[in-house]
Formats: structure tokens, C-alpha cells, sequence
């Protein structure tokens, strides 16, 4: 089944892709979307029937050289369910979005055939998702890693005629080589201190790296932190995270489906998926995983300000995305990694649905993005509005505070947030400002979409439709079901899978197959024993001989001595992690803390857009320097533009001209114009046909061994 | 001389018994007109001798005192050159009885060179060699004039024969310096007498004799007969010359080498890199102007035999090999190569510009692909099996200590596939010429098609013949 | 110096005198000429060694076929040596450097000359002892039984020389008409004849 579920998209995208032209365009994008769907509901039976035991079906052997061996493997565990629902239900509900959304686009004109090519793209995508997150191994983890790029670049470039479109898909493609690039040297670095890409050898040497300190950069590090850091500039890369974010905004030059799809719900999650996959290894990694909290806390409160200011309606949840992986990798690097998942996938829900409708206005209004020429579009396209509305409850985190009862977004958001008040108050203090922030722009663009007067200004810059489609106007049902459906999503998938995600400690760890903590319910940290995992050093600390552990450690007895397996689980919780068990026992301020922020960031949302429509342009006004700096997006842009851009374009103009063109164009073409046939010519001479001449060389060349071997009596 | 001599010489003993049964037989009937059945009966004869070697032949056996060698080495040597020399003559067939050349004294001529070549490959003693490479090269002086009517074919077989007897003095001086050193003719004998220092008499010795192999290998500069001589003697010769005689007297050279001088890889090794890196870069440069297809092909070989002398210069069991390996390699592609160039015709009569295969791909695509892979192939470029030849000599030199001549080799391989490029250039972007013959005959089709797909199946894991080449060259090098 | 000595210098010297002659006689008959007097004299340095056959044989094949043979074809082909020699000329300067510089070296070589230690040994190993066994017999062994493979080989040799002679130079002309000897005897004057009483003035 998880085959099928692996290749279904792949047997779509080569028919798609290559195929339409026998079978026709409409086709192959039915047939990419049934694959697509029937995976999906594969990929929801796996995740409703796993037990949660890890199991590996290998597909086939893949490299085999020296102590490299990797397979072909699927890796099927409560993390990788979890994925391939999100990646697929996401995937499949995009796909049907886009006969609606790609129906006409004025890209292209008449006869030019890009649907298929946009299909073929998608599946493509979807396929290279799977192999990410079914990997078993680093070697095929990076594949895919590096197939979800190809896709998201393809697509981003899609229009491939649009200047900006092209130099955006560049900008995610380079920016992401830097992160992979650190994913690279992570895995490098695995393979040299584990001497294996597998992950169950990996997961089992996490202790041992602890122990381990390696020398890189000209620099001493402890193994597992350094590893740690490097696997997570990878994840930086891939979900766009501080210092790396940059090309996230503008990626949204791709159709809005290739949005909501791979930089909302899948792709940039990746890197949070690595960080989850790699729990065995950051548990024992205390370093890496405090700079993953800062920067992941810095993150989402950067892109909360920023996305304050954003007119382009795209953008704004553009980097309402970057926030919210912001704190995915707060509550990773925290050490709950359940709650980081948990993020991952309300998000992955209410995130596709608020850009689909975001496409659906578009779609309404014709291309129209910037939010300043929106405005009351509430009775027009109602559906589309209630869409939103729902997206934006969950995003902003609506619900009954100090209860289990809320959309999506209040679950999850506040389960973070609350972990993060265990593991630093760093992170718990941007992120919950960041959560008013989040309130407020996400309000901002409801209101400026939906409400007020209409702020259209006449779409008669000549696109060819007729008068009457100058109105907005409903999408058409195949975009409004996918709305429909990641709208259930949005509000009950919080609230069903609440407890499994960040519920008691023991239903997290049944639930991600792991050992059962011998956990004292008096519930004290001190009193938390270690899992019985058969982790090697972690045997000898397990101090706290409760007889939990006691009946659940047959296999630890001898494990002193024993080489140690992996642990077992989709993540690992180390023996000294409590973060899951304090953030059940918190103050009440700190429960609420991030409703209030909610609902701080609605009001003043309220009061700005509804009713003092003038006072943001004032605000502006008056705090001009602070304006400008969140709206270039705290010049990020322009640092990299001089830093990186400017002096790579003049060395690589360098190189070209005078590097590549003068000396070795002109070297090689000097030799090839000049010398070498100069040396042809002679050997043509010298080759005259006479017999004595041909003789003569003989003597030469004997006599110039000869006299060789004369001067230097052989070899010495 | 025991009958145990006599068994292990059987192969070359029934060769020679098969040789004057079909001159007699040839005198005594029809004359040429059977030399059609001979030519295939001579083709079936080797193939069967090759396939008795190659699966009975076990161990390492000497006869008459050590002056012919049975040995997994001159074995592997054999089988290639049997099955080279089988696959020419059977392609040539049909050219020849086109031209009116086949006479049924070419078979028997090819049949008593190849005994030539299978003593050189066994010889134990300076003697033996002689005599077996002047077996070898007189059968082939001949067949280099075969086309009497020709003044270019006669001119080929005099420079030929001249040249070739200066080398033969050359290479009977060296031999006489040695055997003034060491006393004795054998080669277990003189690898016996080395010692410490190397007089500059014996490295005179040395030098001469490789002067006079490096003769028959074509290797710079002692190859300026080559392209003439392929040039005006008939293709199918051209063919021959091209394939079994290269592997023979490479082969003599390394065991010579080995077996004799094998005490002394230093000495001979930089003799040889010399030769080889002289080799390399003429067959590079000098190919780049020509204008006929089977000079350019006299440059191409000589170009290889640098690369598999560079095997050859690391001095080791693994530069042996490699050269073996390469060897095999560069036959098959010959094979294939001048299977082509044998049907190249216009109007019936034999061409052998390079601009006639202008548009060529367009007529016959199947065919201009075939040539497009051993082109490249011979070319080096991956992932045809010519690339991974090359790729083994250059990793046996650099494992020999020999970076510099690794270098050379890969600067000039990137000069050299230029003009093979430039074939495939013709044929797939030439500008509209008349056009060639489009039949072929279906042993020249066999054989194009065959080497192309060796070319390319052969990646696998070259059909196996590393580890024979490995042993051979195991027994060699000890 | 006994007789022998002088005798080995006055062939020793012939033999040397006749090989520059050979090289630089200007008619090539002449050069032929010479060489057999070097064959000659050369077999008188064999027999003086007591090698009687090899000297016999050189004078009987040598003498007797080669150099006559050598004579024939000299004077067939009459090449116009000067000419070719006048060619040369130019590259005189060059050949006669390169000459020089080999002559040197050979000198040095020469100079430095050594054998390998175990070399005499070696040498005398191969062939019987002189004392014990004549000369003619030694050969034989060696030719005949040790070294029978070379013998063949060479056999082999001569094999294919002869086969490229003919085939290089054997010319079947089918517009010449031949002389049929058999058909000639086998004729029959009374078939080939017909005797016809012609009347005057009539005809047939």
C-alpha cells in the first residue's frame, strides 16, 4: 500500500507529462488528480490503522559501495503517516483546485499547452515529497530533498515569460543550495562519524555522538551538536527560516495552487520534518536545539512584522508561513517534537486553505493581488469569504481558552506556545507577541479584502473578457470544494488528534510508538525516569527504579555492555526531557497569554481597518523609518544584494569575461587555433612520403634515446 | 625435443599444418576460385583454435628449454589476436573478391603471420622473438603490396619492407648488445644475470631492442611508415595491420619487458613512457589535418598504442593488465571501425575521404549511429567501453608514480577526440555531398553493429575479461 | 706468429679492405664482386677456427647463390645508384653528425663494457664440448634438436618468402598466347593437313 502510495504520482507525472499528447491535456490532468486522490485515501487508511510500530518495505537495493549501503526503502512510522496525510490530502485537494484556477490564464495564449506541464509538475512534486518523507535512509532523504527543490523551481518559474517570475525560482533555487549545502555537510558528517546513512544506525549512535568531539572549521565540536546545526541550516534553507527566508516571499510568483501546496503545507515544512525525523540525534544536541529555539522564536516574530505591512495579499501569507515555521521550530527545538508536528499539520490545513482562497479572490478578481484594490468583496464571493474567515479563525488561534475546544490553530498554536514557556522564555515572549501580531495582520487582510467599500479600481487595462466578467465574481465549484474540505481540516483537526499530539505524555508516546515512560504520577520532573530504551550509556542513569521501568526494561538489563539499537518511536523524547509533561502544569497567565494576544491584535486590527480607516496611512506618517523598515522587509534584500549578490555577479563577470573568456577561451583557443594545427602542420612536413626521410626519423629518435640513456645511465 | 614440447606447440604446429595443406591444396585446384572457402575455412579455423585456447589451455608450461612459453599471458594474447584476425578476414572477404584481389594466397599468408604473432606472444628467448615477428612481418610486407596494379599499394609494401628491416637491425643489434652482456639468449636467463648496476652496453641493448618493437607497434617515432603504409596498401590489410600485429608486438614487448628486463622496470619504463608520451601526442596532432579516413586511422593507432604503452610504463602487474584490457578494447573497436570503412564505396569503387560521409546519418541513421558510438568510443568519451580503456592505463600510470604521463595522456585524448568528433560532425551536420553506396555486406554489417554494441554493452563489466587480463598479466609480472 | 696468425690477419684485413669497397665502389657490379671476396675470405676465418662445415657452407651458399643471385638482379634492375647517392648528398651533413654522435656513444659503451658475471658460463653452456664432440655433429645438435623449433620457424620464413615472391610477381597473362608443349608433340600431321588438288584457274 505504501508503494502504491509512493508511486502513484510518479506513474501520473510521466503519463502527464510525457504522455498528453497521445492521450490529450484534460486526460492527463484527470489522471494525475484520480493517482493523486487515491493515494490520499491510501495515505488516510495508513494514518487511521498504524499501530504505531516502525516498519521499513524495502523497494530495492540502492547503493551499495564499501560501508555505504543505503536501500530503497519506505520508512513507515506515526511521523511518516502523518506526512503522507498532509502531503497528499494537501496534494490531491490542490490538484482539483487547479482546473479551476489554471482553467484560463492569460500567460499563455490560446494554443500553447501548459496545463499538462502543470499537472505533470505537481505530481512530479508530490512523488519527491513521498521519497522525503518516507525515507529511510539520509542518502534518500536527500533525494528527495533535492526533487522537492527541482519542482518548487520549476514551478515557481512557471511563467516562465515573467522576468520576475524567473529570477524569483533562481532566488529559491540559490538560496536553498546554501541549505543544502549545510544539509550536505551534515549528512557527510553523519557518515563519517557513524559510517552509516541509515537512520536506525544513526538513531542508535545519538548517545555515543554526544560523547564525540570532531574537529571542523578549526574548531572543536561536539559531534552531535555540530551535526545538529548543520542537518538544521539544511532545514533553515528548506522552510525559510531567518538569514534564509528571503526567497520564500518571492516565491510566490508561481501560481497560487504551487503556493498552497509547496510553500505553505509541504515543502517548507521539510525542515521541521527533518529536525522531528532527527530527535534521536537533537535530544543529546542541547546546543543545536537552543539555536534552533532562538532563531525559530526570532523567526516568527520577524515575519510577524513584517507581514504587518505587506499590501500584496500573497505576501502576507507568504510570511504568515515563515512565522508559523517559526514556531514549529520553537517547539522542536524545545524538545516536544510531537507539538511541532502538531503545528505542521493544523497548519498544513488552514495554511492551503487561507491560499486558496487567497487564489479564489484572485481568481475573482483577476489577477488582482494588492490588497489596497480590494474591499467588500464579502457579499460577491461569499463562500470564498467564509473560507477565509474559517482560515483566519484557526490561523489566529479562535477558541475557548483553558479548554480542548478551538479551530485548529488554538490547539496547536498555544500547545507551542506553552512548551516554549518550559523550555525558554526567550521564545515564549516573541512568540506570543508574534501571536498578537499574527492576529492583526490576518484580520488586516479579512477586513481590507471583505469589508468596507470597494476599492476596485476599473479593470479596464484590457484583458479580454467581456464587460460582465469584469465583476468579481464566484469561483467555480471544482475550487470551492478543496475550500470546503481543508475547512473541516481547519476547524476539527486540532481538536480530534489533540491528545495524541499533546495529550498526556503516555498517550504522545503510544501514539509515536514509543517506549512507555516510566512516568510517577505525582508528576514531578525529578521523578520522570528514563524510558527503557535500549539507549547504552542512558542505562547506567536510570536512577529512578520505578517498577514501571522495572517491567518494561527486559531488554535494557544487559545493556550495558550491548551495542545500542535505535530507540524505538517515530521521535525520540530523551530520558531528561520533561518539556511535554511540565507544559501540562503552567500557570494560568501563561495559558492565556496567547488568546489575549489574539484578541489585542483583533482590536487593534478592528480599530484600524473598520473603523479609523485613515489612522494606518497616519501611522505610517508619523513613524515613517519604522514603516519603511518592515516593508522592505528589514532590508534583508538589500543586505544580500551588496554582501552576496553584487560581488558574486562581479566575480562571476570576472571569471567569465576575463577568467574564462581571455584566459582559458584564449588559451584554448590559442592552442587550438594556433599551436595545434602550427604542430600539425609539421608532423604533416615531416610525414613527405620519402622512404630516407622516414628512416632518418628512426635513427633520430634511436639516437636520442640513446644519447638520453647516455647523460643519465638509466634509472636510479 | 620431447613430445611434451611438441604438445604444448600444438596449437601453432596445426596453424602451420592448416597453412601449407591450404597452399597445396590451393595449387592443386582451382586456384583463386577457392579461395573464397579458404578465406572462410581459415575464418573457421581460428575461431575454433581460439576457442581450444581459451578453454583448455591451464597453468604455465615452457618448451624446447624455455624458447616458447605457454602461459595464461600469451594465451589471452592469442585468443585476441585469433579472433581479431578471424573477424577481419571474414569481413574482407567480400571487398576483396570485388576488387578481384582475392587470391588464395591471402588467407594462407594471414594464417602463417598469425603463427608469427602466436610464436611472438610465447617467445622465451631473443631467438624465438625473431623469428616469430619475422615470420609475422614478412607475411605482412606482402600482403602491404598484394594490389600490384596499385603504385601506391607497391610503394607501401617497399617502405614497408625497407623500414621493416631496418627496424629488424635495429632490434637484432640491441639483441646481440644483450646477449654480449648476459652471455645467453634466454630470457629467464638474462632476467638471471641483472644485477645491481646496469651497464650502459646493456641499456644500449634495451634501447635498441625496444626501438624495433616500438617499430611494430607504430609508436612515435619510429612510426612514420604507418600511415603511408595504411594508406596504400588494400583496406582489408589495412585492417589487419590495424589489429592482430598491434596486439602481438605488444605483447612481445611486455613480456620482453617482464620476462627479461623484468628486474629492471625503471630503466625500460622511462624508455617506454617516452615512447608513449611521443605516441600520444603525434597520434593527436598530426591525425588532425588528414583528409583520408584509414591515414586518419594510421594516426588513431598510433595514438592508442601510446595509451597502452602508458599501461605498459607503470611497470606492474596492474599496468600489464591494464594494457591488455586495452588492447582487447581498442581491436574491437578497430574491428567495427574498419568494418565501415570497408563499405564505404561510391558507384561500386572503394572511397576513403572524409567529407564523402557528409549527411551521412540522414541516408543511413542506423549505421551513422553505430559509427557515432565507436567513434566516441575510440574517442574516450563515457560511458562507451574506450573510456574505461583509457580510464584503466591512466589509473595503472598514476598508481605507477607516473602523474605526468597520466596528464599527458588525458590532454592529448582531449586534442584526439577532436577529429573523431569531427566524423560524427560530417555525418550528422556535413553539408550536402553525393552520396555513398548504401549496400553493405551483411559480415560488414555484423561486425559495425557488433563492436557498436560491445561499445556500449560492454560497460557492464567488459564481458568479463579483466580477470583473464588479470591473471595473464599475474603471470607475467611476478 | 705462426702461420695461422698471419694467416687470420691477411683474411681479417681482406675481409675489412673488401666490406669498404662493397660500400664505396661507384658500379654496383662491382660492390657484388667485393662482397663475394669478403664471403671468401670470411670462410677462411671460419676454417682457420676449425669450423670447417659453417665455412663451406658460406662459401657454397653464399658464394654460389646469394652474391651470384645478388648479380643477376644488380645488373637486371640497373638502378642508377649515383643518382640516388647524389640525392643523399644533401642530407650528408646531418646523417654524418648524427653518425658521429652514435659512433661516440658506441664508443663509450664500448669503453664501459662489461659482461655479467655469470656470462662466460652461460655462453659455453649451450653448445657441447669442442673436445668431445666435431663441429659438424655440434651444429646438428643444436640445429636439428635443441633449437628445432627455430630451424622450423625459419623454414616457415623462407615459406612465406617464396609465397610472396610468386604472388607479387607471378603474372598469369591471358593475352599472351603460350607455348603448349604437349599439345605440340600430341599433334598429328595427318589430321592437321589436308592435301587439296587445286585445279588452275578454278580455286576452291
Amino acid at each position: 500500500m505504501a508503494s502504491i502510495i509512493l508511486f502513484a504520482p510518479l506513474v501520473g507525472a510521466l503519463i502527464c507529462g510525457f504522455g498528453w499528447r497521445f492521450i490529450g491535456e484534460f486526460a492527463g490532468q484527470v489522471i494525475t488528480t484520480a493517482l493523486v486522490f487515491l493515494a490520499a485515501a491510501l495515505s488516510w487508511v495508513i494514518f487511521l490503522t498504524l499501530d504505531g510500530e516502525t516498519t521499513q518495505i524495502v523497494l530495492m537495493r540502492w547503493i551499495d559501495s564499501g560501508t555505504l549501503g543505503a536501500e530503497w526503502a519506505i520508512r513507515l512510522d506515526r511521523m511518516t503517516a502523518i506526512m503522507l496525510v498532509v502531503v497528499n490530502s494537501v496534494s490531491a485537494l490542490v490538484h482539483l483546485y487547479s482546473f479551476g484556477y489554471m482553467a484560463h490564464d492569460d500567460n499563455w495564449t490560446h494554443h500553447e499547452h501548459y496545463k499538462a506541464r502543470f499537472f505533470a509538475y505537481l505530481s512530479f512534486f508530490t512523488f519527491s515529497m513521498l521519497m522525503l518523507v518516507t525515507s529511510d535512509n539520509l542518502v534518500q532523504m536527500f533525494f528527495g530533498w533535492e526533487g522537492v527543490g527541482v519542482a518548487s523551481y520549476l514551478l515557481i518559474g512557471f511563467y516562465y515569460r515573467k522576468a520576475s517570475a524567473n529570477s524569483a525560482a533562481m532566488k529559491a533555487f540559490i538560496v536553498n543550495r546554501v541549505g543544502d549545502f549545510g544539509f550536505a555537510l551534515g549528512i557527510f558528517a553523519l557518515y563519517f562519524l557513524v559510517d552509516s546513512v541509515r537512520f536506525d544506525d544513526i538513531f542508535a549512535a545519538g548517545p555515543g555522538l554526544a560523547e564525540m568531539t570532531v574537529s571542523f572549521l578549526w574548531t572543536d565540536w561536539n559531534a552531535a551538536n555540530l551535526v545538529g546545526v548543520l542537518l538544521f541550516i539544511g532545514a533553515m534553507g528548506k522552510s525559510a527560516q531567518l538569514i534564509l527566508h528571503t526567497w520564500l516571499p518571492d516565491a510566490m510568483e508561481g501560481p497560487t495552487p504551487v503556493s498552497a501546496l509547496i510553500h505553505a503545507a509541504t515543502m517548507v515544512t521539510a525542515g521541521v520534518f527533518l529536525v522531528c525525523r532527527m530527535s534521536p540525534i537533537y535530544e543529546y544536541a542541547p546546543q543545536a536545539t537552543a539555536f534552533i529555539t532562538v532563531l525559530g522564536a526570532t523567526t516568527a516574530f520577524f515575519a510577524a512584522t513584517v507581514g504587518l505591512v505587506q499590501n500584496d495579499i500573497k505576501r502576507v501569507i507568504a510570511y504568515s508561513t515563515c512565522s508559523q515555521l517559526g514556531y514549529m521550530f520553537v517547539a522542536a527545538g524545545v524538545g516536544v517534537y510531537s507539538v511541532a508536528m502538531f503545528h505542521l499539520f493544523t497548519h498544513a490545513f488552514f495554511k492551503a486553505m487561507l491560499f486558496l482562497g487567497a487564489g479564489s479572490v484572485i481568481h475573482a478578481t483577476h489577477h488582482e493581488q494588492d490588497m489596497r484594490n480590494y474591499g467588500g468583496l464579502r457579499h460577491k464571493i461569499p463562500l470564498t469569504f467564509w473560507a477565509m474567515m474559517i482560515g483566519t479563525l484557526a490561523i489566529t488561534g479562535v477558541g475557548i481558552p483553558l479548554t480542548h475546544f478551538g479551530f485548529a490553530g488554538f490547539l496547536s498554536k498555544d500547545a507551542v506556545i506553552e512548551s516554549a514557556y518550559v523550555g525558554s522564555q526567550y521564545a515564549f515572549w516573541l512568540l506570543v507577541v508574534a501571536a498578537g501580531m499574527t492576529s492583526f495582520y490576518s484580520w488586516r487582510l479579512m477586513f481590507l479584502t471583505f469589508f468596507g467599500e470597494s476599492r476596485a479600481q476599473g479593470h479596464g487595462h484590457g484583458h479580454g473578457h467581456d464587460d460582465r466578467a469584469h465583476e468579481p465574481h464566484e469561483s467555480p465549484r471544482v475550487m470551492l470544494i478543496p475550500l470546503g474540505v481543508l475547512a473541516l481540516g481547519a476547524v476539527f483537526s486540532g481538536m480530534i488528534w489533540y491528545n495524541v499530539f499533546f495529550g498526556k505524555e503516555e498517550a504522545v508516546r503510544a501514539w509515536f510508538g514509543m517506549e512507555a515512560a516510566a512516568h510517577a504520577e505525582a508528576g514531578h520532573a525529578e521523578t520522570v525516569a528514563a524510558p527503557a530504551a535500549a539507549e547504552g550509556h542512558g542505562a547506567a542513569d536510570t536512577h529512578a527504579t520505578d517498577t514501571h521501568a522495572a517491567a518494561g526494561t527486559h531488554a535494557a538489563e544487559g545493556s550495558h555492555a550491548a551495542p545500542a539499537g535505535p530507540p524505538r518511536g517515530a521521535i525520540h523524547m530523551g530520558p531528561d526531557n520533561h518539556v511535554l509533561h511540565d507544559a501540562h502544569y503552567l500557570p494560568t497567565w501563561v495559558r492565556l497569554s496567547p488568546f489575549v494576544a489574539m484578541l489585542i491584535g483583533l482590536a487593534l486590527a478592528f480599530q484600524f481597518y473598520i473603523r479609523r480607516p485613515d489612522w494606518p496611512a497616519k501611522l505610517a506618517e508619523s513613524q515613517r523609518p519604522l514603516y519603511l523598515f518592515l516593508l522592505n522587509k528589514w532590508y534583508f534584500d538589500e543586505i544580500y544584494d551588496v554582501i552576496f549578490v553584487r560581488p558574486a555577479k562581479w566575480l562571476g563577470g570576472f571569471l567569465w569575461k576575463r577568467g574564462d573568456g581571455g584566459v582559458i577561451d584564449g588559451g584554448i583557443n590559442g592552442l587550438a587555433m594556433g599551436v595545434v594545427p602550427f604542430l600539425t602542420r609539421l608532423a604533416a612536413r615531416a610525414q613527405s612520403g620519402y622512404l630516407f626521410h622516414y628512416a632518418f626519423a628512426m635513427v633520430l629518435g634511436i639516437a636520442i634515446l640513446i644519447t638520453w640513456m647516455t647523460l643519465t645511465g638509466g634509472a636510479e | 625435443m620431447t613430445p611434451a614440447d611438441l604438445n604444448t606447440l600444438l596449437p601453432e604446429i596445426v596453424l602451420a599444418l592448416f597453412a601449407m595443406s591450404a597452399l597445396i591444396f590451393g595449387v592443386y585446384t582451382g586456384k583463386d576460385a577457392v579461395a573464397r572457402s579458404l578465406v572462410w575455412a581459415t575464418v573457421a579455423v581460428f575461431v575454433l583454435l581460439a576457442l581450444w585456447i581459451a578453454t583448455t589451455g591451464t597453468g604455465a608450461r615452457q618448451a624446447f628449454g624455455g624458447l616458447f612459453q605457454d602461459d595464461p599471458f600469451a594465451r589471452f594474447a592469442k585468443v585476441t589476436i585469433l579472433l581479431s584476425a578471424a573477424a577481419v578476414l571474414a569481413m574482407s572477404q567480400d571487398y576483396m573478391a570485388r576488387r578481384d584481389l582475392l587470391r588464395f594466397e591471402y588467407p594462407v599468408l594471414i594464417t602463417l603471420s598469425v603463427v608469427g604473432m602466436m610464436m611472438m606472444v610465447s617467445a622465451g628467448d631473443l631467438m624465438a622473438l625473431y623469428m616469430g615477428l619475422e615470420l609475422q612481418s614478412l607475411a605482412l610486407y606482402v600482403m602491404a603490396a598484394l594490389r600490384r596494379g596499385s603504385v601506391k599499394s607497391t610503394e607501401a609494401g617497399l617502405k614497408y619492407f625497407v623500414l621493416g628491416a631496418l627496424s629488424s637491425g635495429l632490434l637484432l643489434y640491441g639483441a646481440s648488445l644483450t646477449y654480449g652482456f648476459a652471455g645467453t639468449t634466454l630470457f629467464s636467463g638474462i632476467l638471471s644475470q641483472l644485477g645491481e648496476g646496469v651497464p650502459l652496453g646493456l641499456l644500449f641493448g634495451l634501447v635498441f631492442m625496444l626501438a624495433g618493437l616500438a617499430f611494430k607497434v607504430s609508436a612515435a617515432p619510429f612510426h612514420m611508415w604507418t600511415p603511408d603504409v595504411y594508406e596504400g596498401s588494400p583496406t582489408p590489410v589495412t585492417a589487419f595491420f590495424a589489429t592482430a600485429p598491434k596486439v602481438a608486438a605488444m605483447a612481445l614487448l611486455a613480456r620482453l619487458a617482464h620476462d627479461a628486463f623484468g628486474a629492471i622496470p625503471g630503466d625500460w619504463g622511462q624508455v617506454v613512457a617516452a615512447l608513449a608520451v611521443a605516441s600520444m601526442a603525434l597520434g593527436a596532432i598530426a591525425a588532425i589535418g588528414q583528409r583520408d579516413i584509414k591515414r586518419l586511422m594510421a594516426y588513431s593507432s598510433i595514438a592508442h598504442m601510446g595509451y597502452a604503452l602508458m599501461g605498459l610504463a607503470a611497470g606492474t602487474a596492474q599496468g600489464v593488465q591494464a594494457m591488455l584490457v586495452y588492447m582487447a578494447i581498442y581491436v574491437t573497436m578497430n574491428v567495427g571501425t574498419f568494418a565501415f570503412i570497408l563499405s564505404m564505396t561510391r558507384d561500386g569503387r572503394p572511397v576513403t575521404t572524409i567529407d564523402a560521409l557528409n549527411q551521412y546519418a540522414r541516408r543511413e541513421p542506423l549505421r551513422a549511429l553505430a559509427m557515432l558510438v565507436l567513434l566516441f568510443s575510440l574517442a574516450g568519451v563515457p560511458p562507451m567501453v574506450g573510456f574505461f580503456g583509457k580510464f584503466t592505463v591512466l589509473k595503472a600510470a598514476v598508481d605507477g608514480g607516473l602523474v605526468w604521463l597520466a596528464v599527458a595522456g588525458a590532454v592529448a585524448s582531449v586534442v584526439g577526440a577532436f577529429y573523431y568528433l569531427r566524423i560524427v560532425y560530417f555525418m550528422y551536420f556535413g553539408k550536402e555531398a553525393s552520396a555513398l553506396d548504401r549496400e553493405m555486406s551483411p559480415v560488414q554489417w555484423v561486425m559495425l553493429m557488433g563492436s557498436a554494441a560491445i561499445m556500449v554493452l560492454g560497460v557492464v563489466n567488459l564481458f568479463g575479461i579483466e580477470p583473464a587480463a588479470a591473471l595473464a598479466a599475474e603471470t607475467l609480472v611476478r | 706468429m705462426t702461420i695461422a696468425d698471419l694467416a687470420f690477419y691477411a683474411f681479417a684485413l681482406v675481409v675489412v679492405a673488401a666490406g669498404l669497397m662493397v660500400t664505396i665502389s661507384r658500379n654496383p657490379v662491382h660492390s657484388v664482386l667485393w662482397l663475394i671476396l669478403a664471403f671468401i675470405s670470411s670462410a677462411g676465418l671460419f676454417v682457420l677456427l676449425g669450423a670447417e662445415l659453417v665455412a663451406m657452407l658460406l662459401v657454397i651458399v653464399y658464394v654460389g647463390a646469394v652474391a651470384v643471385l645478388f648479380l643477376f638482379v644488380v645488373m637486371m634492375l640497373d638502378v642508377d645508384f649515383a643518382e640516388l647517392k647524389g640525392e643523399m648528398a644533401k642530407y650528408l651533413p646531418m646523417a654524418l653528425l648524427i653518425g658521429v654522435i652514435l659512433l661516440m656513444q658506441f664508443g663509450l659503451a664500448l669503453g664501459a663494457w662489461v659482461q655479467a658475471e655469470g656470462a662466460p658460463g652461460l655462453r659455453r653452456a649451450v653448445a657441447p664440448d669442442p673436445a668431445q664432440v666435431e663441429n659438424t655433429r655440434a651444429l646438428g645438435l643444436l640445429i636439428y634438436d635443441t633449437y628445432v623449433y627455430l630451424f622450423q620457424a625459419a623454414g616457415l620464413i623462407l615459406l612465406v618468402a617464396m609465397i610472396g615472391a610468386i604472388v607479387l610477381t607471378l603474372r598469369h597473362r591471358k593475352d599472351v598466347k603460350r607455348q603448349n608443349v604437349l599439345a605440340q608433340m600430341w599433334r598429328d600431321p595427318a589430321k592437321a593437313m589436308e592435301l587439296r588438288d587445286v585445279k588452275p584457274g578454278q580455286g576452291l
